[in-house]
């Protein structure tokens, strides 16, 4: 091999003191400004002071959907989570306690704050503070088996009327099914017959079950299984004969109902609202 | 290269290649300090947070006997070495057997601490995190010893069959070390399990 | 030159049948063939690993995709992830360790060669171990099941409750028995180096790639009993009933994170200092200059090794650490940047009026040199706590991490590929295939891994088998999969080198790029005692001195 033609080498130089001093005193001089920087953000954000007015909301990860309890109002849903906006005058931040059921989870809204791990045996919290309303769109961000990409998280930012509205609508246990739906009152006989009430809570009824979604107010969810379809009569019905054709993996049994079962248990479902 | 036309300076020469049971050992200990120190530090971190009994105040006492035993084992080992490098075999043979029998009493002494400990005070390594983190961290040094132990068994028989001479001085030495390491984390294990929590 | 007529003969190798080489190379204890042995086991489970990954990306190219169901696709990201790091990052560059530092040092061969041999046949059985796992997994009887819980395998994930079946266990066992290979191979090369340097050669005196070397054995040695105790731990509480990280019985899930990545950043920088090993062999000889720096980069380099055992919480800000030690964790992750800032300026002063020959290795430092410094930006950026709460465990740090890993760490090893070859087999490699394979495999490591980092600021979390195509992430991923295409024919490339040179690559010699370090002055490839004769040596080039006796480097040291 052949390095130039002219067969000379370049000058051989060793090292330059000054370069060398140059190149590791700036750095360290960037990196103590990012710190400063970054530590005074992290005391911002991990230390700050709860406002009297702020929401709190209990958090709990469950393979593969998120449970959320509201201490002092009374309600408890699943896997939309509804606040009030909040401003810069009058600020309602919702401080989230985030707790788990089973494996590590994670909540992450990225539009509207960082992730904070949900961690068996460990209390951990973190707050929102949005300004705008609207939906915004989540999921779990920490590897908690199966259907971890299915444990998705919709956050709804109320205005405040709404807000109210929305929790004393919640608040409110299950109406009783109306006489005249011969087909739904069967349906909840046949809920509270099955092993459903094992695991699923309708407030007013026999069915406490905690290990799933709490589905006194279904209905106003729009999503089931924790965001993988459209809470839609059909959709609910598939869910309940065959969980796996929607979400793989799910921990919900296939319920193993006639037709005729099913049509009346969604029928039932349909009227929790 | 032209190597007999370039004297090197002392100062220029490098580790003798004779060193390097010793530097290898050396490496090994560290890699076992590591292992231990987690397991060191998980005891500490349970410490207290079992959520049920027995807890180690009501259950462990301090092995005092035993423990002298281990420690005397490296004052024994020290004088084997000793013994061999100066060329008395016999000698050597006489307190490395001293050694192995300390450390078998040390031992025995585990095996009853952990008999009286599962059947009397129905603590076994499930029982909480006392027993968890104690049978793991005792039970792993236990095991050193009983690796120390084998080692040193078959030194000892290869001395009563005279393979050992005093050029094998050095790799004495290196195993040897082993044998001091196995002490010196018991002083470590002691003070945190038997002192430090309890 | 003396060693030119050092060449030995072939001693008769076509005589011998199939049978007896293959147990000549099973039971061999010399430092060369073990370490080709295990270059040639990580470059079997790189096909491995790659196949995973190419069948997450199929997966993952199109929204709600049904390639593959969701317990495939967990397996498959948790056995690359294993397999990646264990059994293709660390043997590949256990293997250029061995084959290389005792010939740069000027030894025969390893101190312990018996336990060299021990440390491969262990690494290689733990490998075989966790694959073992899709036969095994459910027990005899069932289907079979790899590992699902992740590589880095987070409490209560793992416990008997969450991962019924034995696929955890092959996992556990499989990197226990590869730990104590990877130990003696640490322990080992640390003693060589510490004890085994010829005549004249300092601690001061030894190349870069040794001094790099010799910190990642430290690494080694300090890092894999914590992941080993940690393992023995999960061990004892899915066999024995133990509680070390049961949550319901007062344990912690978290402690387990610590103990992971105590093991798991130290991990990175065992993986990335022989890749700088490398790419400090390679720059200056295609600059036709020293390195630049010798001093600070060991200084860099050993700094290094200390800082890295600090920092490893910085994969943990999302779990709820208090301020304070999220604070600390920051400045010792920040702190890190300026050693390895250091390096890359000093590469780049080595290469500052050098006469650069742009080869195949020397292209594929300019490579790593370029993407390592974007790696260690978005470093620097995730290691800044508030920035990780937004984009820790996003495609964004996926994307980061392969940065690290595959522009930085297998660029080097492309390299070192390229640049050692001839040493090794006596042949150069085909330069056209080698630039071929450059650009293909460039391009197609940008396509991937400049658009993951999108999806990640996007909002798309790592290690979901689908996503809904209402987020906007559909085309920044199917931009990401189109780009292993070009991976792949790049690797394939590089094997079809590999083979090609092998049997019409043109002949080496000694010394085919007018190197400066030991191994160059022995035959290509070297006899099994290296050197007939133990050089002895006065400066950091001895070959330089040889070449220039008018104008020596020991005169200026």
């Amino acid at each position: 091999m052949r390095r130039s033609d002219d067969h000379r080498e370049p000058p051989q130089v060793y090292g330059s003191n000054q370069i060398e001093l140059a190149w590791t005193v700036i750095p360290v001089l960037i990196v103590v400004m990012l710190f400063l920087a970054t530590a005074r953000v992290i005391a911002q954000v991990q230390d700050a002071d709860r406002s009297p007015d702020s929401i709190d909301v209990t958090a709990i990860g469950h393979q593969f959907w998120w449970e959320f309890r509201y201490p002092g109002l009374g309600v408890v849903t699943a896997n939309e989570l509804h606040i009030p906006v909040s401003d810069s005058v009058s600020p309602t931040p919702t401080f989230l306690k985030l707790l788990s059921a089973d494996t590590d989870h994670s909540f992450w809204v990225p539009r509207l704050a960082g992730k904070t791990d949900l961690i068996p045996n460990r209390v951990n919290q973190m707050w929102i503070d949005p300004h705008h309303t609207g939906l915004y769109l989540g999921q779990c961000a920490q590897y908690c088996g199966t259907q971890h990409a299915l444990m998705l998280l919709r956050v709804y930012v109320d205005s405040r009327s709404d807000f109210d509205a929305w929790v004393r609508s919640q608040s409110r246990s299950a109406v009783a099914v109306a006489l005249t739906n011969a087909d739904a009152a069967k349906g909840r006989e046949i809920f509270e017959a099955t092993s459903c009430i094992n695991c699923h809570t309708v407030r007013g009824t026999v069915a406490d079950g905690r290990f799933g979604p709490d589905l006194t107010h279904l209905m106003s969810r729009e999503e089931i299984a924790a965001g993988a379809a459209t809470n839609t009569p059909a959709n609910l019905k598939l869910w309940i004969e065959d969980p796996d054709a929607i979400k793989p993996g799910s921990l919900m049994p296939a319920m193993r109902l006639t037709e005729q079962d099913l049509n009346s248990l969604t029928a039932y479902m349909e009227t929790l609202r | 290269m032209a190597a007999a036309t370039i004297t090197v300076p002392q100062s220029d020469m490098p580790l003798s290649a004779n060193l390097r049971g010793k530097v290898g050992m050396w490496c090994l200990i560290i890699a076992e300090s590591a292992i231990f120190s987690i397991f060191v530090v998980a005891y500490l971190y349970y410490a207290g947070k079992s959520l049920s009994g027995p807890t180690p105040a009501q259950v462990l006492d301090v092995p005092y006997f035993t423990s002298i035993c281990l420690f005397s084992s490296s004052l024994t080992i020290l004088l084997a070495e000793k013994a061999l490098h100066h060329g008395n075999v016999k000698r050597f043979g006489v307190f490395w057997f001293l050694t192995i029998a300390l450390g078998v009493i040390f031992l025995i002494g585990t095996g009853r601490e952990w008999y009286r400990l599962i059947y009397q005070d129905g603590l076994t390594i499930s029982t909480n995190l006392f027993g968890t983190t104690f049978y793991s961290l005792v039970g792993l040094h236990a095991f050193h010893v009983t690796v120390g132990l084998i080692g040193l068994t078959v030194i000892w028989l290869f001395t009563l069959f005279g393979a050992v001479k005093q050029e094998h001085s050095e790799r004495i030495n290196v195993f040897a070390m082993y044998w001091h390491f196995v002490d010196a984390i018991w002083v470590v294990v002691l003070s945190v399990v038997y002192f430090i929590t309890r | 030159m003396a060693s030119e007529t050092l060449a030995i003969a072939p001693t008769g190798l076509s005589t011998r049948s199939l049978a007896e080489r293959l147990h000549e190379w099973a039971v061999t204890v010399d430092h060369k063939r073990l370490g080709i042995l295990y270059i040639g086991y990580a470059l079997v489970f790189l096909v491995i690993g790659g196949v995973e990954a190419t069948i997450m990306r199929v997966q993952l190219a199109v929204p709600n995709n049904h390639f593959v169901s969701p317990q495939v696709f967990n397996r498959m990201f948790t056995m690359h992830g294993t397999t990646m790091i264990f059994f293709v990052a660390m043997p590949i560059l256990f293997g250029f360790s061995n084959y290389t530092v005792p010939l740069m040092i000027g030894a025969r061969d390893m101190a312990f060669p018996r336990l060299n041999a021990w440390g491969f046949w262990m690494s290689a059985l733990g490998g075989i171990i966790l694959y073992f796992s899709f036969i095994g997994g459910f027990g005899l009887y069932g289907a079979g099941s790899a590992p699902d819980v992740g590589w880095f395998a987070y409490a209560p994930l793992t416990s008997p409750a969450f991962s019924v079946g034995h696929s955890t266990d092959y996992w556990i066992v499989g990197l226990l028995v590869s730990g104590f290979g990877s130990i003696a191979t640490a322990l080992n090369v640390m003693t060589t180096i510490l004890c085994m340097r010829c005549p004249g050669m300092k601690l001061g005196r030894m190349p870069l790639f040794v001094w790099m070397n010799t910190v990642m054995a430290g690494l080694v040695l300090v890092a894999i009993g914590p992941l080993t105790a940690a393992q023995l731990m999960l061990l004892i509480d899915r066999y024995l009933g133990g509680h070390f990280f049961d949550t319901q019985a007062g344990g912690s899930a978290v402690i387990w994170m610590h103990f992971f990545w105590i093991f798991g950043h130290p991990e990175v920088y065992i993986l990335v200092l022989p890749a700088f090993a490398i790419v400090s062999e390679v720059i200056p000889v295609f600059s036709r200059k020293p390195i630049f720096g010798y001093s600070i980069m060991v200084a860099a380099t050993v700094s290094i090794g200390f800082i890295s055992l600090g920092v490893w919480a910085h994969h943990m800000f999302t779990v709820g650490m208090t301020s304070y030690a999220n604070a600390f964790f920051v400045a010792s992750t920040a702190a890190i940047a300026v050693p390895t800032g250091i390096k890359i300026f000093n590469w780049v002063g080595t290469m500052w009026g050098g006469k650069i020959i742009y080869k195949t290795p020397m292209l594929f430092c300019v490579a790593f040199l370029c993407q390592f410094l974007i790696a260690g930006l978005t470093g620097i950026m995730l290691a800044t706590a508030p920035f990780d709460w937004q984009l820790g465990n996003s495609y964004f740090v996926v994307a980061h991490f392969h940065y690290v890993i595959l522009g930085g760490i297998v660029m080097a090893v492309f390299a070192g590929s390229y640049y050692w070859y001839p040493k090794v087999l006596g042949k150069m490699m085909n330069e056209t295939l080698g630039k071929w394979h450059f650009w293909l495999f460039v391009i197609g490591f940008h396509l991937t891994f400049d658009f993951m980092h999108v999806p990640g600021l996007l909002g798309m979390p790592r290690r979901v088998y689908t996503y809904e195509a209402s987020r906007g992430w559909e085309i920044w991923n199917l931009i990401v999969s189109i780009g292993v295409i070009f991976q792949i024919i790049g690797i394939l490339l590089w094997v079809a080198d590999v083979i090609w040179s092998y049997y019409k690559g043109e002949i080496a010699g000694n010394d085919p790029w007018d190197a400066w370090t030991l191994e160059w002055h022995t035959t290509s490839p070297p006899p099994e005692y290296n050197y007939a004769e133990i050089p002895v040596i006065r400066s950091r080039r001895p070959l330089w001195d040889l070449k220039h006796p008018e104008d020596p480097d020991w005169k200026y040291e």
